[in-house]
């Protein structure tokens, strides 16, 4: 019995959730064989075979890999699986779109989004925006499974030295092209895995006003987080999303400004560590999971919020 | 160009999810079913395709009990031109509906397929995509928008790092958003016409499908509950409180 993890990475670099997949996928077991499949890849190909969990990795490499679209990507995933009994990636979007075209063609029921592994073939898993956590057993042959990045830790990234096997590609599909990519690019921790969030939501009111968050996430260190209703307004891109159809982070410290605390919010942040809520409305349901409640204008708090952080002679990073 | 909208019947999302105490599943007695949100946008979006004179035929589908035939319905208000309800009992994993919609598919032979990206009761987000393996079509997951061009799609996908832009080939399967569109409520005129619109029923037992499940549900449970917090009166005893309380900054 083997595991094979499919790696998330940008042809140079390794996602960081691939880590925490690698993780997962040695809980069901530890004999991880990890696959890479792109397009001159090679960087992020020793990334992945220095991964001391990672026993083996499999090199697929072909141009028409480099924008790792789904429909080129199943076959070649799907003709590797018969030698395991386990196919494991990140439940964010790569492996969303990616695992249940690989399942279909494995004819298997795929499970979807694991917090826990109970065992080999049984699972945790949340349902109804994490207003219920179900228990699962596959009883598929084959098992496809993906994992809530942010309920696995990160592996260790150094010290292996996996051996790496070249394999050849197949036929390209080309009844779908990629166009193009629009990455926001920034300098701020990564949303997914940020120590401390701050977010926004409809309370914000505007684009624009969305500077008061920037000024305490940069006080801060942290990564910018939106409700949906603040996305759909088009106070902020959609990557900013935090949610049940959005990211799911569980960081150290979550702020949520100007945010009602719908159940589809709460589902995306309510396993965060410490969670703070400023909104003006008291009986807002987001003071209900917060740890530590402010009932005030978001308008006022917010620049008083920085002016202390300002006093304070240290900030954790 | 034919549309076939797939609609699914769910707790309705206003609706504050109870365990039941045997831990077999959640409350459904008496609770408020409406259709899965992002369905709403992928029947918005085929009627507006419609509306433009791109598409011909709208035709709207579920899969599930009696009851689920609502969620056709509602389409049918909003302007969909006709319905198909396959009925089967007992829950449904989404490899089985994706088999069942592959014969739908082989029976109406629609030029596209769309559907919710994401069905907010088991979230497992997976039917789209295994229609599309199961077709050998293209699939265009997590759409915010979309465009008709000749013979082919063009489709701003939302994914983690920010927009994707790809293109595809007709027939094509789309899987929806919640921000693709706006979907429009249904008038009390349309509601009662929609009552004369057909709807088709086929018994999910006669498209010689196996949808028995494969994966056992052992338990649902609650999950563990936060401990209730404090209100703060200030933001100075807030800032003290992280730094010296949690110790998070």
């Amino acid at each position: 019995m083997s595991v094979l993890l499919i790696a998330e990475h940008n042809n140079k670099e390794l996602r960081p959730f691939t880590l925490n997949a690698v993780t997962a996928a040695s809980q069901i077991d530890q004999d991880v064989h990890a696959v890479i499949i792109g397009y001159n890849s090679e960087e992020a190909e020793k990334a992945l075979s220095a991964l001391p969990a990672v026993k083996k990795v499999i090199s697929v490499e072909a141009p028409h890999y480099e924008n790792f679209t789904a429909e080129n990507f199943a076959p070649i995933i799907a003709k590797l699986a018969e030698n395991y009994t386990h196919i494991v990636s990140s439940a964010n979007t790569f492996g969303k779109n990616l695992m249940p075209r690989i399942a279909a063609l494995l004819d298997t029921s795929q499970v979807s989004d694991i917090i826990k592994v109970i065992s080999n073939d049984t699972f945790i898993r949340p349902i109804y925006a994490g207003n219920a956590f179900a228990t699962v057993k596959s009883n598929d042959k084959k098992k496809c499974v993906t994992i809530r990045p942010t309920s696995f830790d990160p592996c260790e990234s150094t010290g292996g030295l996996a051996p790496i096997e070249k394999v050849d590609g197949l036929e390209e599909f080309v009844q779908t092209k990629f166009i193009k990519r629009e990455e926001v690019k920034s300098d701020r921790p990564e949303l997914g895995t940020a120590r401390i969030v701050v977010s926004g939501g409809r309370g914000m009111q505007s684009g624009d006003n969305f500077k008061l968050i920037t000024e305490v996430a940069d006080k801060l260190g942290a990564a910018i987080g939106a409700s949906r209703a603040a996305v759909d307004a088009g106070y902020i891109s959609n990557d900013h999303q935090v949610g049940q159809t959005g990211k799911v982070v569980v960081p150290d410290l979550y702020i949520a400004v100007g945010i009602s605390g719908a159940i589809q919010h709460l589902a995306g942040m309510k396993e965060s560590k410490v969670i703070v809520a400023i909104n003006k409305d008291g009986e807002a349901p987001i003071f209900s999971v917060a740890d530590y409640g402010l009932e005030a204008d978001l308008f006022e708090a917010l620049p008083q919020f920085l002016a202390e952080l300002n006093k304070l002679n240290t900030i954790q990073k | 160009m034919k549309i076939l909208v797939a609609v699914k019947r769910v707790i309705d999302y206003n609706v504050q999810i109870r365990v039941k105490e045997d831990g077999t599943g959640v409350v459904t007695d008496n609770v408020k079913m409406s259709t899965n949100p992002p369905d709403d946008n992928a029947v918005e979006e085929a009627v507006k395709i419609k509306e433009a004179g791109k598409a011909t035929e709208v035709v709207a589908v579920t899969i599930g009990e009696e009851k689920a035939q609502e969620t056709v319905r509602k389409a049918l208000a909003v302007g969909a031109d006709r319905g198909i309800h396959v009925k089967t009992d007992g829950t449904l994993e989404p490899l089985a509906v994706s088999k069942l919609l592959q014969k739908v598919v082989e029976k109406e032979k629609p030029d596209l397929v769309f559907m919710g990206k994401q069905a907010i009761d088991d979230d497992c987000n997976q039917t789209g995509q295994m229609l599309s393996a199961l077709l050998n079509w293209p699939q265009a997951t997590f759409a915010s928008k979309i465009d008709v061009k000749d013979g082919k799609l063009e489709i701003v996908r939302e994914i983690d790092e920010g927009l994707e832009t790809i293109e595809v080939n007709i027939p094509a399967i789309v899987t929806c958003d919640l921000r693709l569109n706006e979907p429009r409520y249904a008038s009390l005129p349309n509601i009662m016409k929609a009552k004369k619109k057909p709807v088709d029923q086929l018994n999910a037992s006669d498209l010689g499908v196996d949808i028995s499940p494969r994966v056992e549900q052992i338990k649902v449970e609650e999950p563990p509950k936060r401990k209730a917090g404090i209100k703060v009166a200030n933001v100075a005893e807030l800032v003290q409180k992280l730094k010296n309380e949690a110790k998070v900054i």
